[in-house]
Protein backbone atom coordinates (compact mmCIF):
# COMPACT_ATOMS: atom_id res chain seq x y z
CA UNK A 1 0.00 0.00 0.00
CA UNK A 2 1.13 3.37 -0.64
CA UNK A 3 1.05 5.76 2.00
CA UNK A 4 -1.51 7.86 0.44
CA UNK A 5 -3.93 4.46 0.88
CA UNK A 6 -2.43 3.86 4.35
CA UNK A 7 -3.36 7.73 5.11
CA UNK A 8 -7.09 6.85 4.14
CA UNK A 9 -7.20 3.63 5.43
CA UNK A 10 -6.65 5.44 8.61
CA UNK A 11 -8.69 8.17 8.27
CA UNK A 12 -12.03 6.02 7.86
CA UNK A 13 -10.67 4.16 11.36
CA UNK A 14 -10.54 7.41 12.93
CA UNK A 15 -14.52 8.15 12.14
CA UNK A 16 -15.69 6.11 15.15
CA UNK A 17 -13.08 7.23 17.38
CA UNK A 18 -13.75 11.00 16.16
CA UNK A 19 -17.55 10.79 16.97
CA UNK A 20 -16.89 9.09 20.65
CA UNK A 21 -14.19 11.93 21.09
CA UNK A 22 -17.09 14.44 20.38
CA UNK A 23 -19.19 13.28 22.86
CA UNK A 24 -16.24 12.82 25.69
CA UNK A 25 -14.88 16.14 24.50
CA UNK A 26 -18.32 17.98 25.12
CA UNK A 27 -17.78 16.95 29.28
CA UNK A 28 -14.65 17.92 28.83
CA UNK A 29 -15.32 21.54 27.09
CA UNK A 30 -18.75 21.88 30.42
CA UNK A 31 -15.19 21.28 32.65
CA UNK A 32 -12.89 23.92 31.10
CA UNK A 33 -15.60 26.75 31.30
CA UNK A 34 -16.33 26.16 34.93
CA UNK A 35 -12.39 25.80 35.73
CA UNK A 36 -12.65 30.03 34.02
CA UNK A 37 -10.72 28.89 30.85
CA UNK A 38 -12.22 30.21 27.38
CA UNK A 39 -13.67 28.52 25.04
CA UNK A 40 -11.13 28.79 22.48
CA UNK A 41 -7.65 28.55 25.40
CA UNK A 42 -9.92 24.84 25.66
CA UNK A 43 -9.74 24.19 22.39
CA UNK A 44 -5.92 24.28 21.60
CA UNK A 45 -5.69 22.21 25.13
CA UNK A 46 -7.28 19.56 23.44
CA UNK A 47 -5.71 20.41 20.16
CA UNK A 48 -2.31 20.02 21.95
CA UNK A 49 -2.92 17.21 24.18
CA UNK A 50 -5.44 14.49 23.61
CA UNK A 51 -5.55 13.18 26.89
CA UNK A 52 -9.09 13.34 28.81
CA UNK A 53 -7.95 12.26 32.27
CA UNK A 54 -5.10 14.59 31.75
CA UNK A 55 -6.80 17.25 30.64
CA UNK A 56 -9.12 16.99 33.56
CA UNK A 57 -6.66 16.79 35.81
CA UNK A 58 -5.25 19.82 34.35
CA UNK A 59 -8.29 22.12 34.47
CA UNK A 60 -9.34 21.23 37.64
CA UNK A 61 -5.43 21.96 38.93
CA UNK A 62 -5.76 25.46 36.99
CA UNK A 63 -9.25 26.17 38.83
CA UNK A 64 -7.93 26.44 42.02
CA UNK A 65 -4.58 28.33 40.73
CA UNK A 66 -1.98 25.63 41.61
CA UNK A 67 1.87 26.41 40.25
CA UNK A 68 3.36 25.36 36.96
CA UNK A 69 5.44 22.62 38.50
CA UNK A 70 2.26 21.03 40.07
CA UNK A 71 0.44 21.54 37.26
CA UNK A 72 3.49 19.71 35.48
CA UNK A 73 4.19 17.12 37.32
CA UNK A 74 0.38 16.09 37.65
CA UNK A 75 -0.27 15.76 33.81
CA UNK A 76 3.16 13.70 33.76
CA UNK A 77 1.44 11.15 36.24
CA UNK A 78 -1.84 11.48 34.46
CA UNK A 79 -0.51 10.72 30.99
CA UNK A 80 2.33 7.88 32.29
CA UNK A 81 0.71 4.92 30.28
CA UNK A 82 1.86 6.45 27.20
CA UNK A 83 4.79 5.73 27.91
CA UNK A 84 4.32 2.11 27.83
CA UNK A 85 1.84 2.49 24.64
CA UNK A 86 4.62 3.76 22.69
CA UNK A 87 7.39 1.16 23.79
CA UNK A 88 4.75 -1.34 22.72
CA UNK A 89 3.99 0.90 19.32
CA UNK A 90 7.61 0.98 18.75
CA UNK A 91 8.10 -2.49 17.81
CA UNK A 92 5.41 -2.68 15.38
CA UNK A 93 7.35 0.07 13.30
CA UNK A 94 10.29 -1.04 10.60
CA UNK A 95 13.12 -0.38 11.62
CA UNK A 96 13.28 2.36 8.79
CA UNK A 97 10.43 4.63 9.95
CA UNK A 98 12.25 7.81 9.79
CA UNK A 99 12.94 10.00 12.98
CA UNK A 100 10.72 12.87 12.13
CA UNK A 101 7.95 10.40 11.43
CA UNK A 102 8.87 9.05 14.89
CA UNK A 103 8.82 12.74 16.28
CA UNK A 104 4.95 12.86 14.31
CA UNK A 105 3.96 9.55 15.34
CA UNK A 106 4.94 10.41 19.33
CA UNK A 107 2.15 13.35 18.83
CA UNK A 108 -0.90 10.76 18.40
CA UNK A 109 -0.22 8.36 20.74
CA UNK A 110 -3.77 8.27 22.46
CA UNK A 111 -5.58 5.18 24.07
CA UNK A 112 -8.18 4.27 21.51
CA UNK A 113 -5.67 5.94 18.37
CA UNK A 114 -3.32 3.34 19.98
CA UNK A 115 -5.86 0.70 19.88
CA UNK A 116 -6.74 0.45 15.90
CA UNK A 117 -2.84 1.24 15.18
CA UNK A 118 -1.62 -2.59 17.23
CA UNK A 119 -4.91 -4.15 16.64
CA UNK A 120 -3.25 -4.00 12.47
CA UNK A 121 -1.81 -7.20 11.14
CA UNK A 122 1.74 -7.25 10.35
CA UNK A 123 3.92 -3.76 10.22
CA UNK A 124 2.31 -0.24 11.28
CA UNK A 125 2.90 2.15 8.56
CA UNK A 126 2.94 5.62 10.32
CA UNK A 127 0.28 7.15 7.78
CA UNK A 128 -2.05 4.81 8.82
CA UNK A 129 -1.62 6.86 12.47
CA UNK A 130 -1.57 10.16 11.02
CA UNK A 131 -4.84 9.56 9.42
CA UNK A 132 -6.55 8.34 11.95
CA UNK A 133 -5.35 11.51 14.09
CA UNK A 134 -6.18 13.91 12.17
CA UNK A 135 -9.89 12.54 11.95
CA UNK A 136 -10.15 12.05 15.48
CA UNK A 137 -8.53 14.87 16.53
CA UNK A 138 -11.60 17.12 14.90
CA UNK A 139 -13.80 15.22 17.32
CA UNK A 140 -12.08 15.94 20.18
CA UNK A 141 -11.16 19.41 19.66
CA UNK A 142 -14.70 20.22 18.07
CA UNK A 143 -16.38 18.88 21.01
CA UNK A 144 -14.16 20.56 23.53
CA UNK A 145 -15.08 23.72 21.66
CA UNK A 146 -18.74 22.96 21.60
CA UNK A 147 -18.89 21.66 25.41
CA UNK A 148 -17.63 24.68 26.19
CA UNK A 149 -19.93 27.32 24.05
CA UNK A 150 -23.18 25.73 24.67
CA UNK A 151 -22.52 22.28 26.74
CA UNK A 152 -25.18 22.94 28.94
CA UNK A 153 -27.67 22.98 26.63
CA UNK A 154 -27.38 19.53 25.27
CA UNK A 155 -29.68 16.96 26.57
CA UNK A 156 -27.94 14.48 29.23
CA UNK A 157 -29.68 11.22 27.63
CA UNK A 158 -27.67 11.59 24.45
CA UNK A 159 -24.23 12.44 25.85
CA UNK A 160 -24.82 9.18 28.23
CA UNK A 161 -25.63 6.90 24.96
CA UNK A 162 -22.34 8.28 23.19
CA UNK A 163 -19.71 8.35 26.30
CA UNK A 164 -20.68 4.72 25.83
CA UNK A 165 -18.98 4.52 22.31
CA UNK A 166 -14.70 4.80 23.36
CA UNK A 167 -15.62 1.47 25.60
CA UNK A 168 -17.27 -0.14 22.86
CA UNK A 169 -13.52 0.80 20.83
CA UNK A 170 -11.72 -0.87 23.15
CA UNK A 171 -13.24 -3.98 23.56
CA UNK A 172 -13.47 -4.44 19.85
CA UNK A 173 -9.76 -4.51 19.96
CA UNK A 174 -8.95 -6.91 22.68
CA UNK A 175 -11.78 -9.45 22.21
CA UNK A 176 -10.82 -10.49 18.48
CA UNK A 177 -7.00 -11.42 20.38
CA UNK A 178 -8.50 -13.29 23.38
CA UNK A 179 -10.76 -15.01 21.18
CA UNK A 180 -7.23 -16.07 19.42
CA UNK A 181 -5.78 -16.53 22.16
CA UNK A 182 -6.95 -17.91 25.17
CA UNK A 183 -4.12 -16.24 28.05
CA UNK A 184 -5.23 -13.27 26.45
CA UNK A 185 -8.67 -13.85 27.54
CA UNK A 186 -7.71 -14.75 30.72
CA UNK A 187 -5.33 -11.70 31.18
CA UNK A 188 -8.88 -9.64 30.06
CA UNK A 189 -11.14 -11.31 33.08
CA UNK A 190 -8.30 -10.75 35.49
CA UNK A 191 -7.90 -7.07 34.36
CA UNK A 192 -11.36 -7.00 34.75
CA UNK A 193 -11.27 -8.23 37.94
CA UNK A 194 -8.23 -6.44 39.20
CA UNK A 195 -9.57 -3.08 37.88
CA UNK A 196 -13.14 -3.44 39.74
CA UNK A 197 -11.06 -4.27 43.20
CA UNK A 198 -8.21 -1.42 42.74
CA UNK A 199 -11.33 0.52 42.44
CA UNK A 200 -13.00 -0.25 45.75
CA UNK A 201 -10.07 -0.91 48.12
CA UNK A 202 -9.54 1.18 50.75
CA UNK A 203 -6.51 3.58 50.29
CA UNK A 204 -5.88 1.90 46.73
CA UNK A 205 -9.29 3.53 45.40
CA UNK A 206 -8.19 7.08 46.88
CA UNK A 207 -4.83 6.64 44.28
CA UNK A 208 -4.92 8.61 40.96
CA UNK A 209 -7.00 6.62 38.21
CA UNK A 210 -4.41 7.18 35.94
CA UNK A 211 -1.88 5.73 38.77
CA UNK A 212 -3.72 2.98 39.02
CA UNK A 213 -4.09 1.72 35.25
CA UNK A 214 -0.44 1.95 35.28
CA UNK A 215 0.00 -0.39 37.96
CA UNK A 216 -2.16 -2.70 36.93
CA UNK A 217 -1.06 -2.81 33.23
CA UNK A 218 2.72 -3.41 34.64
CA UNK A 219 2.25 -5.91 37.30
CA UNK A 220 -0.63 -8.45 35.08
CA UNK A 221 1.51 -8.08 31.99
CA UNK A 222 4.58 -8.96 33.34
CA UNK A 223 3.81 -11.45 35.40
CA UNK A 224 2.16 -13.29 31.71
CA UNK A 225 5.61 -12.26 30.27
CA UNK A 226 7.27 -14.08 32.63
CA UNK A 227 4.55 -17.26 32.84
CA UNK A 228 3.87 -17.09 29.09
CA UNK A 229 6.54 -15.87 27.17
CA UNK A 230 5.81 -15.19 23.65
CA UNK A 231 8.37 -15.57 20.67
CA UNK A 232 6.91 -13.34 17.73
CA UNK A 233 5.24 -10.44 18.90
CA UNK A 234 1.99 -11.73 17.37
CA UNK A 235 2.12 -15.23 18.32
CA UNK A 236 2.08 -16.74 21.38
CA UNK A 237 4.79 -19.54 22.25
CA UNK A 238 1.99 -22.50 22.88
CA UNK A 239 -0.99 -21.90 20.99
CA UNK A 240 -2.46 -24.25 23.29
CA UNK A 241 -1.84 -25.09 27.35
CA UNK A 242 -4.34 -28.03 27.19
CA UNK A 243 -5.06 -30.19 24.50
CA UNK B 1 -1.21 35.51 38.33
CA UNK B 2 -0.83 32.71 36.49
CA UNK B 3 -0.92 32.42 32.50
CA UNK B 4 -3.44 30.01 30.96
CA UNK B 5 -1.40 30.13 28.22
CA UNK B 6 1.98 29.21 30.12
CA UNK B 7 0.00 26.32 31.99
CA UNK B 8 -1.36 25.05 28.39
CA UNK B 9 2.58 25.08 27.62
CA UNK B 10 3.60 22.92 30.29
CA UNK B 11 1.05 20.27 29.73
CA UNK B 12 1.60 19.93 26.25
CA UNK B 13 5.17 19.59 26.21
CA UNK B 14 5.61 17.01 28.92
CA UNK B 15 2.61 14.76 27.96
CA UNK B 16 4.52 15.19 24.40
CA UNK B 17 8.18 14.10 25.85
CA UNK B 18 6.09 11.03 27.53
CA UNK B 19 4.78 10.00 24.48
CA UNK B 20 7.59 10.27 22.21
CA UNK B 21 10.67 9.28 23.92
CA UNK B 22 9.80 5.39 23.84
CA UNK B 23 9.08 5.65 19.98
CA UNK B 24 12.41 7.18 18.98
CA UNK B 25 14.96 5.85 21.34
CA UNK B 26 13.40 2.39 21.12
CA UNK B 27 14.73 1.99 16.84
CA UNK B 28 15.52 -1.80 17.17
CA UNK B 29 13.13 -4.98 17.63
CA UNK B 30 13.88 -5.50 21.29
CA UNK B 31 15.60 -9.36 21.51
CA UNK B 32 14.37 -9.64 25.01
CA UNK B 33 11.94 -12.27 25.51
CA UNK B 34 10.10 -11.09 28.70
CA UNK B 35 10.49 -7.69 27.25
CA UNK B 36 9.07 -8.20 23.64
CA UNK B 37 6.14 -10.50 25.76
CA UNK B 38 5.53 -7.88 27.98
CA UNK B 39 4.87 -4.94 25.36
CA UNK B 40 2.69 -7.99 23.39
CA UNK B 41 0.20 -8.25 26.57
CA UNK B 42 0.28 -4.16 27.09
CA UNK B 43 -2.16 -2.87 25.08
CA UNK B 44 -4.98 -6.12 25.83
CA UNK B 45 -4.56 -5.58 29.10
CA UNK B 46 -4.82 -1.80 29.88
CA UNK B 47 -7.44 -1.78 27.20
CA UNK B 48 -9.27 -4.32 29.29
CA UNK B 49 -8.19 -2.32 32.73
CA UNK B 50 -9.43 0.80 31.27
CA UNK B 51 -12.89 -0.62 30.29
CA UNK B 52 -14.16 -2.03 33.69
CA UNK B 53 -15.58 -1.23 35.81
CA UNK B 54 -15.34 2.60 34.57
CA UNK B 55 -17.69 1.78 31.53
CA UNK B 56 -20.59 1.57 34.47
CA UNK B 57 -20.22 5.06 35.56
CA UNK B 58 -20.02 6.46 32.07
CA UNK B 59 -23.74 6.16 31.77
CA UNK B 60 -26.57 7.65 33.84
CA UNK B 61 -28.04 3.71 34.00
CA UNK B 62 -25.48 1.36 35.12
CA UNK B 63 -27.64 -1.50 33.99
CA UNK B 64 -27.48 -0.28 30.53
CA UNK B 65 -23.49 0.08 30.66
CA UNK B 66 -23.55 -3.62 31.49
CA UNK B 67 -26.08 -4.59 29.12
CA UNK B 68 -23.75 -2.57 26.43
CA UNK B 69 -20.60 -4.16 27.73
CA UNK B 70 -22.09 -7.68 27.61
CA UNK B 71 -23.50 -7.46 24.33
CA UNK B 72 -20.44 -5.05 22.88
CA UNK B 73 -18.15 -8.26 23.65
CA UNK B 74 -20.46 -10.53 22.16
CA UNK B 75 -20.51 -8.56 18.72
CA UNK B 76 -16.45 -8.40 19.12
CA UNK B 77 -16.28 -12.32 19.43
CA UNK B 78 -18.63 -12.84 16.80
CA UNK B 79 -16.32 -10.89 14.45
CA UNK B 80 -17.98 -7.39 14.35
CA UNK B 81 -15.99 -4.81 13.59
CA UNK B 82 -15.25 -1.72 15.57
CA UNK B 83 -17.47 1.18 14.13
CA UNK B 84 -20.33 -1.28 14.65
CA UNK B 85 -19.74 -2.26 17.73
CA UNK B 86 -18.99 1.09 19.16
CA UNK B 87 -22.24 2.40 17.57
CA UNK B 88 -24.16 -0.59 18.82
CA UNK B 89 -23.24 -0.28 22.42
CA UNK B 90 -24.34 3.34 22.22
CA UNK B 91 -27.51 2.17 20.89
CA UNK B 92 -28.26 0.03 23.38
CA UNK B 93 -27.62 2.71 25.91
CA UNK B 94 -29.84 5.05 24.56
CA UNK B 95 -32.81 2.21 23.59
CA UNK B 96 -32.69 0.96 27.47
CA UNK B 97 -32.23 4.63 29.15
CA UNK B 98 -35.44 5.41 26.91
CA UNK B 99 -36.83 3.03 28.87
CA UNK B 100 -35.73 2.42 32.20
CA UNK B 101 -35.75 6.47 32.11
CA UNK B 102 -38.43 7.63 30.02
CA UNK B 103 -38.82 11.19 28.62
CA UNK B 104 -41.82 13.11 30.26
CA UNK B 105 -43.14 13.84 27.16
CA UNK B 106 -43.16 9.96 26.39
CA UNK B 107 -44.49 8.95 29.43
CA UNK B 108 -47.53 11.47 29.12
CA UNK B 109 -47.94 9.63 25.55
CA UNK B 110 -47.71 6.08 26.73
CA UNK B 111 -49.83 6.59 29.89
CA UNK B 112 -52.74 8.67 27.21
CA UNK B 113 -52.57 5.61 25.15
CA UNK B 114 -53.67 3.10 27.80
Amino acid sequence: MTKRQWFAKGMKAGIPISLGYFAVAIALGIAARNAGITSLQAALTSLLINASAGEYVGFSLIAVGASYVEVTLMEAVANARYLLMSASLSQKLDENVKWWERLLLGFTVTDEIFGVSVSLVGRLSPYFTYGTFVVATMGWTGGTLVGALLGNILPARLLSALAVGLYGMFISVFIPEAKKNKIVAALVAISFAASYAFEKLPFIRDVSSGIRIIILTVIISLAAAILFPVDRADKPKEEKNDA
Amino acid sequence: MHNVFIYIACMAGVTYIIRVLPLTLIRKEIKNRTVRSFLYYVPYVTLAVMTFPSIISATQSPIAALIALLAAMALAYFGRGLFFVAVSACVIVFVIELFTNPPAAFAAMAISLI
